[in-house]
């Protein structure tokens, strides 16, 4: 047994001098994850923003939670009401040129289909990477671009809509005014948190998008003039020349990953 | 002795990235002035950037202390002669402002926890040592270092300059609560001064983060060979774990101070409800304050083992090599700092115990924190076994490991008292609170941060620190602290509530005033002391005794080089064959060792000292050398 186990040792160890590709080796001298330092920081750095974000959504769910809900038999049909959280179906239903259809979630659909679409064609990037085929990389690099900035313009699209609310409005009991559209004070769709807590998470996550194109754009710029192909650039050990794809497209499938919830949580319950 | 043991077998992986970092070793020369010791990339230099730093807030931030325990020790003493350094903060009548008193309690409090127990011990050990001792030529990444002690120099100008506005510097505490800290109507520091706290601590969290991502992804990735984890030195594993714990625990509160923001800037009701101010009712409804204390304690719980874990491992390396014995529990401390790292992120609600919460939920989290006492015992029986029978040398670094243990197990037994959800409600914010993290987590830290100084302060400088005076310094360091901080467990006791400006208008408390009175006048005495360290370091990085290679006879591969500049080792990095702690092995003189066998020597070139267990590694030795 102990013989064995030596042996077994013996070879990973060998193994693991002579090439990178062994079995996991934490014996110092190499790479035991598999990963070089950046592809190691970029997991790091998401781990990280994941807390970040973990933060926001506990505290959406927490003054959700000490709000009141919407119950029937209390508050009678359904309308707007600063007396209770709103149901995201009725908040949620416009689409762009079909103003006054109740289209609940569609366009937030269409928007997060668009997203999860550009996770695709970043895996595409990355797996042309993995080739080292420059005009691959370029063409799914440019279609992941095209796809954040039409989430980006449908989101424009979806705020602007939200801030200026519906044509009806809503009476604030108190001061006895009609209330039209949302800021982070007041808005129509129910108490003020609900409008406060859309504007800074799902901006917190715009933000990491709008973040992620700019990143996209950046490394488009590099592969369209040749800086990855270049054979004299230093590349770490264990990465291929394309590996900045690969980190870029970590953040990326995080912020697509992020929207899940983000999507869950204002959507859906 | 010095000289370094090479193993010839293949290698092909580490010669490509010797071959890699080689390159940029042989520009190092060609660096400017600004290159090398101002935007530097070399961890050895971002170390001592953090470390001078940390000097300078530990200094500004024990002078505040020293200020309002003036005012707390001395109600009726004119402050006059302080007029020229503080201003108008003392007031027509020559007394303390109650305002800038508020003040100099929050910025003492942030500056200690972040800008010196934080950026100033994990910054600059973590920095300066984890390639040292692990056998890298740098961080993985030195230009990210090199931000992140930009960000923290930035973050330290502004968190600087809000004690020259007009309104002063944050004064809602260094917890900055809601809605003191969100509302400019409650105390004059939450305008500006509050604005120029979260922007500065945001840039400070950044900071945090680059070093963190860096220290963790080094230590993973660019272990010298045969540096693997079960032979890392503890202070690895200790800024190893408390990376890990920052990268987790610090976005949090960066969420918590955005909304925050928010609240006090865009007119948000996260944190605000129903407030009335003056007789006018502001406009926030639906907020929960309680809501930010949850954010704010689940890093701030985090953060007190940011602070202590780096002391506790820089003193399992200095109590192993100066008793002149093997770590005990080496696998124990191991466990134990990864068991307080993982319960450190499931007991904040510890400290909101009077918030209101549910009792049988307040009483979870004291079953959970008291269970931190095991860890935490097995560490202090760990380093008193170490030290049990040591042939032991009391250098200053020896004394100030010593006095941490001491400190920390003092500390430690009143944290088994505030844990408790019930005895918690009599001492919650009184001066108890106040003794017990000042010694568990203020003096543990700081002794573990002036050990470090003095333990490296050769291999950083090149030079040795005056021993006497370091004597002489941890003396009235450690007697000091004790008598500032446990009488403020006994007037604790008796009530005194933490954060009062005065106590002499309270019959209560009258019987105490002389009790209070000698804490301050220990705590100048305490403080005074700390100029023999500024003279001892300052003299010695100029004039101090030439320091030898390997100084304290120690194990780690940092004392194996000279410190050629960027790269660390000229030629090759040494490789590693045992573990941090093979002093006075048994038979080591036949090998021909002294008491100490340093990390490179193959176990092959000590064959009667090898023990039992070490065969088997014998065996791999030989077969991979052919």
């Amino acid at each position: 047994m102990g013989k064995k186990y030596t042996e077994t040792n013996y070879i990973i160890m060998a193994h693991a001098t002579h090439s990178q590709a062994g079995g996991i080796d934490w014996n110092g001298g190499n790479q035991p994850l598999k990963a070089s330092w950046g592809k190691l920081m970029m997991w790091f750095f998401l781990l990280s923003d994941a807390f970040s974000f973990s933060g926001l959504l506990i505290t959406y769910g927490m003054l959700r939670y000490s709000a009141v809900a919407y119950n029937p038999a209390v508050h009678g049909p359904y309308k707007f009401s600063m007396d209770y959280w709103p149901i995201p179906d009725k908040v949620y239903e416009a689409v762009p040129f079909l103003h006054g259809v109740s289209l609940p979630l569609v366009f937030v659909g269409i928007m997060t289909f668009i997203l999860i679409m550009s996770s695709v064609t970043m895996v595409l990037a990355v797996e042309a990477g993995h080739r080292n085929d420059r005009k691959d990389v370029e063409k799914w690099m440019l279609w992941t671009i095209l796809g954040g900035f039409t989430f980006l313009g449908c989101q424009a699209w979806e705020w602007n809509h939200f801030i200026h609310g519906t044509d009806t409005g809503t009476l604030d009991n108190i001061t006895g005014k009609m209330v039209y559209g949302a800021n982070l004070i007041q808005n129509q769709y129910g108490p003020p948190a609900f409008a406060d807590l859309f504007f800074f998470i799902t901006g917190f996550h715009g933000f990491h998008v709008f973040s992620g194109v700019m990143l996209n754009v950046l490394i488009f710029y590099n592969t369209a003039f040749g800086v990855y192909a270049n054979p004299n650039r230093e590349i770490d050990l264990g990465a291929g020349r394309y590996e900045m794809i690969e980190k870029v497209g970590l953040y990326w499938h995080f912020v697509d990953l992020v929207w899940v919830f983000v999507f869950t949580a204002f959507y859906l319950i | 002795m010095a000289e370094l043991h090479h193993d010839n077998h293949g290698h092909t992986a580490e010669v490509h990235i010797d071959h890699h970092h080689d390159h940029e070793h042989d520009h190092h020369h060609e660096q400017s002035f600004i290159s090398k010791y101002i935007f530097t990339e070399d961890h050895k230099t971002i170390g001592k950037q953090f470390l001078f730093m940390g000097l300078m807030w530990a200094f500004l931030g024990g002078a505040m202390s020293v200020i309002f325990r003036l005012q707390l020790g001395f109600p009726d003493l004119s402050l006059e002669f302080l007029r020229p350094i503080i201003g108008t903060w003392v007031n027509e009548t020559g007394k303390l402002g109650q305002e800038p008193y508020l003040a100099l309690v929050t910025m003492h409090g942030t500056i200690m926890v972040f800008f010196v127990l934080t950026a100033g011990l994990s910054g600059t050990f973590s920095n300066f040592l984890i390639p040292l001792q692990i056998g890298a030529r740098d961080m993985a990444s030195g230009f990210l270092n090199m931000l992140s002690f930009w960000f923290f120099f930035a973050a330290s100008v502004i968190m600087f300059a809000s004690l020259f506005l007009e309104t002063g510097p944050a004064s809602g505490g260094w917890v900055i609560y809601p809605p003191l800290s969100a509302l400019p109507e409650a105390v004059p520091g939450s305008g500006a001064g509050m604005t120029f706290w979260l922007v500065s601590m945001t840039l400070f969290i950044a900071s945090s983060l680059l070093g963190s991502i860096n220290y963790i992804t080094t230590v993973i990735n660019l272990r010298t060979k045969g540096m693997s984890f079960s032979r890392l030195p503890l202070t690895i594993w200790a800024f190893f774990l408390t990376a890990i714990i920052g990268i987790l625990s610090f976005p949090v509160l960066f969420a918590a101070a955005l909304l925050l923001v928010f609240d006090r800037s865009f007119g948000t009701s996260f944190y605000l409800s129903e407030i009335y101010i003056g007789g006018k009712a502001l406009h926030h409804v639906g907020g929960s304050a309680i809501l930010y204390q949850h954010l704010f304690w689940f890093l701030g719980h985090p953060e007190v083992y940011i602070v202590l874990l780096p002391a506790l491992g820089i003193t399992s390396e200095i109590i192993a090599t100066n008793a002149r014995k093997p770590i005990f529990g080496y696998r124990a401390m191991v466990g134990s700092m990864i068991g307080i790292a993982v319960l450190s992120f499931i007991v904040w609600a510890h400290h909101m115990f009077v918030t209101g919460m549910n009792p049988f939920l307040g009483t979870v989290f004291m079953l959970l924190t008291l269970i931190i006492a095991v860890p935490s015992a097995v560490k202090a029986f760990n380093y008193i076994t170490t030290l049990w029978r040591g042939n032991i040398i009391f250098t200053p670094a020896m004394l100030f490991s010593i006095g941490l243990v001491s400190v920390f197990i003092s500390g430690g037994v009143t944290g088994i008292v505030l844990g408790n959800n019930a005895l918690d409600i009599q001492l919650h914010d009184t001066y108890f609170v106040v003794a017990h993290f000042h010694i568990v987590m203020g003096s543990a830290s700081f002794f573990g941060f002036m050990a470090g100084v003095y333990h490296w302060f050769p291999k950083m400088f090149g030079r040795m620190m005056d021993e006497k005076l370091g004597y002489v310094h941890f003396w009235c360091t450690f007697i000091g602290i004790y008598l500032v901080f446990f009488p403020m467990h006994y007037i604790g006791i008796a009530g005194f509530p933490r954060r009062y400006y005065s106590f002499s208008t309270f019959d209560a408390f009258k019987t105490f005033s002389d009790l209070n009175m000698f804490i301050s006048a220990a705590a100048i005495f305490t403080f005074s002391a700390q100029a023999l360290f500024a003279f001892n370091f300052v003299y010695s990085i100029f004039r101090g005794r030439l320091a030898p290679m390997n100084p304290w006879n120690s194990n780690t591969l940092e004392w194996t080089t000279k410190n050629p500049g960027h790269g660390n080792w000229v030629g090759e990095i040494p490789h590693v064959h045992r573990w941090a702690y093979d002093y006075n092995k048994p038979d080591a003189d036949k090998d021909g060792f002294g008491d100490y066998i340093p990390q490179y020597v193959p176990l092959t070139e000590t064959p009667n000292s090898n023990l039992e267990h070490e065969a088997e590694l014998v065996k791999q030795e030989k077969k991979v050398a052919h």
